[in-house]
């Protein structure tokens, strides 16, 4: 097992995929976060379906399949998404849930029409762009990581840069508006983070369950503190060390892919969460209801046997 | 022959998701709707691997119950204080996740890729026909989706107006004693069943687009239930016909174009609607100015 571990980690193309679920792991994690608070962790679901047919679009543009141009078509096309949520809040009487769902699956939809368009038409180097859909980690060379580097480093120092204006925008976007900060600025910003976050993570997880590390990690730390800073650092390392599972538990077993196992190591990192987490957690809250209830008890006890004591001195 | 067969498909998955969209979209639970189309799939892969064919009422039966195992598990999590959002977004991914991991696993024995699941072989449906006795009886697709129809008509044809009620004013049908949480289940429990009935025809993740997307339509068309329900359905029947005749011109996938359909009837209905559409808000609010200035 631990030899395995070793052999895995000293393999060098193993190593690029680790280092790029991991990144992966630690910027969802962060931007997760905010977009929690926010109270829009499924934007980040519709703003990955949202991304195939930028994607799309930009391989039939040129013909090339590389991480900086998948993410200015992505970058594009979630753009476009977001403020198709916005107009069809704003301009009819749906309901958000419903924009985000029509969104979704109108992009999902022209994203596979442009798909099928793209396998039957003669571009040569086709081959694998419908590993977006689920994520192949395994295709993750050297240069995408580095690409993945200097972007997660962009977005880290950026939010940490921003963390104050953020931090108060999650919380009470009206406060901060009422203090003149640029509002509509930071949440277009945070869309932002999230299709990079997305578009970072589609080619190790997939268009479907990128959503999942951007939600999960952040949603656990949510059990163990209360402050924001303590979370986003929280979520992060959740996130990383569930990219580490992932790639860990999917070199070990034959045909099992990467995006799906960092997925359920999230998942089973937010049923430990659920289950011990200080002050929230299903066992301490037992733990506290066992605790308070004997103390009770005993308190009753004494009651009464006072009482008794009293009724038989008089 | 075939295309006939192909857009009798396409009306019967329609009017499934229309008639249950529409109570989605009126109680805001789209997007649980999405969650429950993801997180069948594990119910469709265990079903398949336990009965080892794809129509059979084992994998309806599974599937639905996965689904209200998901809506289960969803609400246990918003009690325990996670956002509605987060607490959907969890269960279906990790859901979603073990379906896919059980799909690779068994690759090898299983005939049941995952294109198939995500965009639906809807071009395939008249080459797996049903035959009693020696006599053809058609795609089995169709009868599975004809079956499923008949029990969500059924349903919500005997309890109407339970739905509609519980529908606009949960609070008051629980006071009136409707058992609201029953039937919150019992719509859920359709939900899934007319997911996993057309998955195989457009694939589980279009299948949101036929549940949400012509019943939002729909609600900007009419204020009234009943009409709503028609102009859904109506909708999208119309979507999957014409989405099938651009599929066909275009030679590109059938479930995406048909759900690229619905988004066109969408926008139009966002548009030119005669009550609630952008135009016609657009003339009322220059004919209120105008009357204003006069």
């Amino acid at each position: 097992m631990i030899q395995h571990i070793v052999a895995v980690v000293a393999d060098p193309n193993t190593q690029w995929i680790l280092a790029g679920c991991m990144l992966l792991g630690l910027c969802s994690g962060v931007v997760g976060c905010f977009s929690y608070l926010r109270k829009q962790s499924l934007m980040g679901d519709t703003l990955a379906h949202a991304a195939l047919p930028g994607i799309c679009i930009a391989f039939m543009l040129t013909g090339t399949k590389s991480l900086l141009l998948f993410l200015i078509g992505a970058g594009i096309s979630g753009v476009i998404a977001t403020f198709g949520i916005g107009w069809i809040t704003r301009y009819s009487r749906l309901k958000s849930d419903a924009a985000m769902g029509i969104v979704l699956s109108s992009f999902f939809g022209l994203g596979i029409v442009l798909l099928t368009q793209i396998q039957h038409s003669s571009y040569g180097n086709q081959s694998g762009l419908d590993k977006f859909l689920f994520g192949q980690a395994a295709s993750m060379i050297g240069a995408d990581v580095y690409t993945m580097m200097i972007v997660c480093a962009l977005l880290l120092t950026v939010c940490t840069l921003l963390f104050k204006e953020l931090k108060l925008f999650a919380f009470d976007a009206g406060f901060a508006r009422g203090l003149g900060y640029p509002t509509a600025l930071l949440d277009q910003l945070l869309m932002l983070f999230i299709v990079i976050a997305v578009v970072v993570g589609i080619q190790a997880v997939g268009v479907v369950l990128v959503a999942a590390l951007l939600i999960t990690p952040a949603v656990s730390a949510r059990y163990w503190t209360d402050r924001l800073g303590v979370m986003v650092v929280l979520a992060g390392l959740f996130g990383a060390l569930s990219g580490a599972l992932g790639t860990l538990l999917s070199s070990m077993v034959q045909n099992l892919p990467t995006g799906p196992l960092s997925v359920l190591s999230a998942t089973a990192l937010f049923g430990i969460s659920v289950l011990c987490g200080p002050r929230r957690g299903v066992l301490t809250q037992a733990i506290r209801t066992a605790r308070l209830r004997r103390s009770e008890r005993a308190r009753l006890r004494e009651l009464s046997a006072g009482t008794m004591r009293k009724e038989a001195a008089s | 022959m075939i295309d006939f067969w192909i857009i009798l498909t396409g009306a019967l998955v329609a009017s499934c998701c229309g008639i249950l969209g529409v109570f989605l979209v009126l109680r805001k639970m789209a997007m649980i709707g999405d969650a429950i189309s993801h997180s069948v799939l594990p119910g469709i892969v265990i079903a398949f691997l336990i009965s080892g064919s794809r129509e059979s009422f084992a994998m309806l039966l599974g599937a639905s119950l996965l689904g209200l195992i998901t809506v289960f598990l969803i609400q246990l999590f918003q009690q325990s204080g996670v956002q509605s959002d987060a607490s959907i977004g969890v269960v279906f991914t990790a859901l979603f996740a073990v379906g896919v991991v059980l799909v690779s696993l068994n690759a090898r024995q299983v005939d049941l890729d995952l294109d198939c699941v995500l965009y639906g072989e809807i071009a395939y449906v008249h080459w797996n026909t049903w035959s009693l006795g020696g006599i053809e009886l058609g795609p089995k697709a169709v009868w599975l989706l004809g079956f499923t129809l008949l029990i969500i008509a059924l349903i919500i044809g005997l309890f109407y107006k339970q739905f509609k009620l519980c529908a606009f004013d949960p609070t008051l049908a629980a006071a009136l004693g409707i058992p609201v949480a029953l039937f919150h289940y019992v719509l859920m429990g359709l939900v899934s069943m007319a997911t996993v009935s057309s998955f195989e025809s457009v694939g589980a993740i279009l299948v949101v687009g036929l549940l949400i997307i012509p019943a939002s339509a729909a609600y900007l068309l009419t204020d009234r239930l009943g009409a709503m329900l028609i102009w859904s359905v109506s909708i999208g029947i119309a979507s999957t016909s014409l989405g099938y005749g651009a599929a066909v011109a275009l030679d590109a996938s059938i479930a995406g174009c048909m759900v690229c359909a619905a988004a066109l009837l969408f926008v139009l209905a966002f548009l030119f609607s005669p009550k609630h559409g952008l135009i016609a808000r657009a003339v009322r609010r220059s004919r209120l100015s105008q009357r204003q200035a006069v």
